[in-house]
């Protein structure tokens, strides 16, 4: 509990006029009134203007390159600043490639660790580990950058790459998935560490819904002899199923839109290759690398066009996720 | 053969067991890319990192210019975030509640905080400094306080919301106009819980690189005029750590050191406070 201080901190503003009038204190209170209220309307209408804004100087951006290209934007794969050519599809397939590997991998890491925090782990570990999974969400991205590119990368090739190729390589369609030179960069990598970037968002929106499972059910299940993984597998994820789905898209969100370690480690070309070995490049990354030396109208235009993409697909994701986790029940 | 009950146990223990490893696998990583850290960026770590200003490549030097720079844009951001975060918190949590209006405003803020940083960054070039003509430390800083708007919005919300309509009704129930209830009571006693909001907004914007390379670029030498590029950690360590000059490379790393201690004790330092205020409620 919280006491508002001493005689002298409540007098405020305006108790130290204890002369005028009750009547006129009240309407200067009321003016205040109105002028705070406002401030605070004021402040909202901020950030809807701020993403109306962000929608609208993206749209006119790029409407230079949408009228030129139309909808071929999306599906071409050109992307030549001397012949003015530009097409969106390479960096969409690379940021959808590099997202899909990042879930495929850090979604069961994420489980795996909101399972052992919230039914494995003593009490006394509980707090220490989690905390350590949300540092992960701290370090900055152009850290996972620089370790990914000049410690991870060179580790993959020489050591994970080549076992992964004699492995899964002669494999049908897998196979063609791991061809390519060895170099430690390109798509597979990117969404490797997106992953491990992703975990400590999903984790802790998996801990919060495993949490709101009530202790009734729990305990009823034990009570009818099951084991600690049959409680989860038939108890707690069914009960968490909507709020698991909203934590995997809020991570999503975050992989599809990530930019600094992304180009570190993708090898930033603008192709589509079959394999995941090969570099590519996603949206972001072609923001980071090209918007400041971009020149002429229609090359800037065409990545403000990549950016209003970006921008579309993360509201979609974004937009899924709330509705899904709106249903959990309070906000999480 | 096993019975059923030994395959019961045995799916148990394995599924534990797999959860466990998942755990480790995400301190493994976590603990290598802080050993990474120390083991490159500690031998760099000198006194000159922190007296001296950005070398050309070949030649000694340090930080210090992009350390000042950083501090002046998170500065700038959380001077300009903050507040307007505050006062839509309070619309939120105090008039707002749960009308149509608030819960649409709760969305669009939801937005705001997935936008990628750098479509912010692009946005930022558009608005301020293609209008202006050249980069700035201002519109490096108007970038970090889009970032911490929806940040500050979010805990200042939650944090407002935690405070008991009783001690609101008391102060009405005294007389007290709606403006100094809220600004006398409610927030101080909500004032922890904001601060770690924000401590939280700046650990984020500390380390943002995506929204500052369109914006505030950078600039190698020392810059107090907050209408020019300026240098900052972020943009440095991106630059120097991909250029070809080993110097440079080893700048990189210290820099790199220097920023993810910083952050990871603002962290723990913001969360620590916020436990605190939890466990007295």
């Amino acid at each position: 509990m919280l006491i508002p201080g001493s005689p002298s901190d409540a007098a405020g503003p305006g108790m130290t006029d204890s002369t005028a009038t009750p009547a006129s204190r009240i309407q200067r209170g009321a003016v205040r009134d109105r002028l705070f209220r406002g401030a605070t309307v004021l402040s909202g209408a901020t950030v809807f203007g701020l993403v109306l804004g962000i929608l609208t100087a993206l749209a006119v951006g790029a409407s230079l390159a949408l009228q030129k290209f139309g909808a071929g934007f999306l599906t071409s794969t050109a992307w030549n600043p001397v012949t003015e050519q530009f097409g969106a599809a390479a960096p969409i397939y690379g940021t959808l490639v590099t997202s899909v590997i990042a879930m495929l991998i850090g979604i069961p890491i994420s489980f795996g660790v909101a399972l052992f925090i919230t039914e494995v782990a003593p009490t006394w570990l509980k707090r220490p580990i989690g905390t350590a999974v949300e540092l992960l969400a701290a370090v900055p991205s152009i850290i996972y950058g620089m370790w990914g590119l000049f410690v991870f990368a060179p580790w993959f090739a020489d050591h994970l790459q080549p076992w992964m190729q004699a492995h899964l390589g002669s494999l049908p369609w897998v196979g063609a998935l791991v061809q390519g030179p060895p170099m430690g960069i390109g798509m597979f990598t990117a969404g490797l560490i997106l992953a491990i970037m992703v975990v400590p968002f999903i984790t802790a929106v998996m801990r919060d819904v495993f949490t709101v499972v009530p202790t009734e059910l729990r305990e009823s299940a034990y009570g009818l002899g099951a084991t600690t993984w049959e409680v989860v597998r038939h108890v707690i994820l069914p009960y968490t199923r909507v709020g698991v789905i909203g934590g995997v898209m809020l991570g999503l969100g975050r992989a599809l839109g990530e930019t600094m370690a992304v180009t570190f480690v993708i090898g930033n070309a603008q192709q589509i290759s079959a394999s995941l070995f090969m570099p590519g490049n996603t949206i972001s990354s072609t923001l980071a690398n090209e918007f400041n030396e971009a020149v002429g109208d229609t090359y800037t235009s065409s990545l403000l066009g990549l950016g209003l993409i970006l921008f579309m697909i993360t509201f979609v994701v974004l937009a899924f996720a709330r509705l899904l986790l709106g249903r959990v029940g309070g906000r999480i | 053969m096993m019975n059923l009950y030994q395959r019961r146990r045995l799916t148990n223990l394995l599924s534990l067991s797999l959860s466990a490893l998942a755990t480790g696998i995400a301190l493994l990583f976590l603990f290598w890319i802080l050993w990474t850290l120390l083991r490159n960026g500690l031998p760099y770590l000198a006194l000159s990192t922190f007296t001296q200003s950005t070398p050309p490549p070949g030649s000694q030097g340090g930080l210090a210019n992009a350390i000042v720079g950083s501090l002046i844009l998170t500065g700038g951001g959380i001077i300009i975030g903050a507040p307007i975060g505050i006062l839509a918190g309070t619309y939120l949590s105090e008039f707002g509640r749960n009308s149509r209006m608030a819960t649409l405003l709760r969305f669009v803020n939801d937005v705001l905080l997935s936008a990628p940083s750098i479509v912010i960054g692009v946005f930022v070039y558009e608005l301020l400094v293609r209008t202006m003509g050249h980069f700035s430390a201002y519109a490096g800083a108007v970038a970090l306080a889009l970032i911490v708007i929806p940040i500050v919005v979010r805990t200042s919300e939650d944090m407002l919301r935690l405070v008991s309509d009783t001690m609101r009704e008391s102060a009405a129930a005294l007389g007290a106009p709606q403006w100094k209830v809220i600004t006398h009571i409610v927030y101080r006693a909500a004032r922890p819980g904001i601060l770690t909001g924000i401590l939280l907004a700046l650990a984020r914007i500390s380390g943002e690189t995506a929204p500052l390379l369109f914006t505030a670029l950078n600039n190698q030498f020392w810059s107090s005029s907050l209408g020019q590029p300026i240098a900052n950690l972020p943009v440095v360590i991106f630059q120097f750590a991909m250029s070809p000059y080993e110097d440079w490379q080893h700048l990189a790393w210290a820099g790199a050191l220097i920023i993810t201690f910083s952050i990871l004790v603002l962290n723990i330092v913001a969360r620590s406070f916020l436990r605190t205020r939890r466990a007295r409620h």
